[in-house]
């Protein structure tokens, strides 16, 4: 009876002065399971929620190195990340054939907000249904940005995306201040508390995370499945009775319909209502 | 019929294209050396047509960008369009504004890359290419050739100065050279290649690149002697030859 009259492209704008369509791929990022990244003033660690899509499957690739001194989590619609990180990675590799120096990572995340940008404005595109968190190294030190489908970027101390990405936020936001002068052993084992946040009351095991790290004179690359158990282990943190640090988050994720709809494992009410437009 | 007419005019619409040129001005040596704090260029400023130094005052040292300086021999137009090239580069760059910068290295890797890209074309930049810069307390001098041969070095020279200034600085360069001491070792390898290039002239720059930025000296001459005996009767040593 009442549909949004003004969802139906990606140009049209809302009386209000809102684009529904990009809006709505901006959910597509929530939906996706949860990738974390945090920096000090050395590294930059990247960590992600490896969810199968069912019991007999595996589950899909959401970090990815893009150079040995870039690399990117994504969370949403893998295939759109994919497309992304070859586009990063061609990026790079002109980039260090021309001038034989790796890319400035402020410059490869500009572009690739202009390049999701173009997709909000043009009538016969889609944006990109992808967040993705980039992590690197350059002359200035560590960065981590996130690129959002609506052309935005932003640079972080730390930050989460994806589903249940609240409660690692929250996380994150109480020990942010202490990161820029943690080494890299405390980034690591911030990334899998924070990992362990989204999880609401699973066990943290290295089967269900991806961790990765980038630093001063450390190309980047993703952590094997041996030496993340070994580092779960030894910090000891794969609590299974999480229940405080649980309840109070997915409470507050609540106000979130999309959120909900997303964890089709939960077999959580699929909430028909208009999609929560707060960014 | 047709080839007949083609053949009548300079380039005809059948013939080959032909992109391969010969020079029309050139420039001569470009000697350049690290020093203790940075890098020194010289270079002459005569321009040669053909065989004649036809002009006097052409400036074949200039800076790019903030942390690098080139100096070219060869084809002065080629010269002059790349030096073009490179400011739309520099400002391209610029025009990002995020603090970041391309330093000697990157530059001197994008001119190989132009370099050898013309090269294959078959439509050479007619130069030899001396980078020189600091970054970062970084200091960095290459040589880049017309067909995209490129090194790093201590000390590099193009053309003539190969031969005639880098035996000199393989006998006399070391790390240390004060501002000084490197000033004068490029002024005598100025001043051989003054005596002994027929295409050199006795107006020169030098020019200076620190961590504090670029100077380029204003053009002076040398003093010379030519008075030697070996210049006064040079055949005596060559009897016969010519």
């Amino acid at each position: 009876m009442f549909r949004n009259q003004y969802d139906t492209d990606v140009t049209t704008w809302s009386p209000a002065g809102r684009l529904f369509q990009v809006e709505y791929a901006m959910e597509a990022v929530k939906q996706g399971s949860a990738a974390i990244g945090l920096r000090s003033k050395t590294h930059v660690v990247l960590g992600c929620v490896n969810k199968a899509n069912s019991e007999l499957s595996s589950h899909q690739k959401k970090i990815f190195k893009v150079d040995d001194h870039i690399g990117v989590a994504i969370a949403g619609l893998t295939a759109d990340g994919r497309v992304l990180s070859r586009y990063m990675r061609s990026e790079c590799i002109n980039y260090s054939y021309t001038y034989e120096s790796p890319l400035p990572v402020g410059r490869l995340v500009v572009q690739l907000a202009d390049k999701a940008q173009v997709c909000t404005q043009r009538s016969w595109k889609r944006p990109y249904g992808v967040g993705l968190l980039v992590a690197g190294l350059d002359e200035k030190g560590a960065h981590l940005y996130y690129n959002c489908p609506s052309g935005n970027y932003f640079e972080y101390q730390a930050f989460a995306i994806g589903s249940r990405s609240q409660a690692a936020k929250t996380y994150l936001e109480r020990r942010f201040e202490n990161f820029s002068e943690s080494t890299r052993e405390d980034l690591i084992k911030d990334a899998l508390m924070a990992i362990r946040e989204t999880l609401q009351g699973e066990t943290l095991k290295s089967s269900i995370c991806t961790v990765a790290v980038v630093g001063a004179g450390e190309p980047f690359h993703i952590l094997d499945q041996e030496t993340v158990q070994k580092l779960i282990d030894s910090f000891d943190i794969a609590g299974t009775e999480e229940g405080p640090a649980a309840a109070p988050d997915s409470a507050a994720e609540g106000g979130s319909a999309a959120e909900g709809g997303a964890a089709s494992e939960q077999g959580a009410p699929a909430d028909e209502g208009v999609a929560p437009m707060d960014i | 019929m047709e080839s007949i007419q083609a053949k009548q005019g300079l380039v005809g619409p059948n013939d080959p294209i032909q992109r391969t040129q010969l020079p029309y001005v050139t420039g001569t040596s470009v000697v350049a050396l690290k020093y203790k704090d940075g890098i020194l260029m010289a270079a002459d400023m005569g321009g040669s047509y053909g065989s004649t130094i036809r002009y006097k005052s052409v400036e074949r040292i200039k800076p790019i960008g903030k942390h690098s300086l080139l100096g070219a021999s060869g084809e002065i137009s080629d010269f002059q369009e790349l030096l073009r090239n490179l400011d739309e580069l520099i400002l391209y760059d610029n025009m990002w504004d995020d603090g970041n910068s391309l330093g000697p290295k990157e530059l001197h890797s994008y001119l190989t890359r132009v370099m050898y890209n013309r090269r294959n074309k078959f439509d050479p930049l007619w130069n030899s290419l001396v980078l020189g810069g600091v970054k970062n307390g970084q200091k960095y001098l290459g040589m880049v050739s017309m067909i995209g041969v490129n090194f790093e070095d201590s000390h590099v020279a193009t053309g003539f100065g190969n031969h005639l200034a880098r035996p000199i600085l393989r006998d006399e360069w070391h790390e240390n050279l004060s501002y000084e001491d490197g000033v004068k070792l490029l002024e005598k390898c100025m001043r051989v290649l003054l005596y002994r290039d027929r295409s050199a002239v006795n107006k020169l720059q030098i020019a200076k690149i620190t961590e504090e930025g670029t100077t380029i000296s204003q053009p002076y001459a040398l003093k010379t002697f030519w008075g030697f005996t070996a210049f006064q009767n040079p055949t005596a040593g060559a009897e016969g030859s010519w």
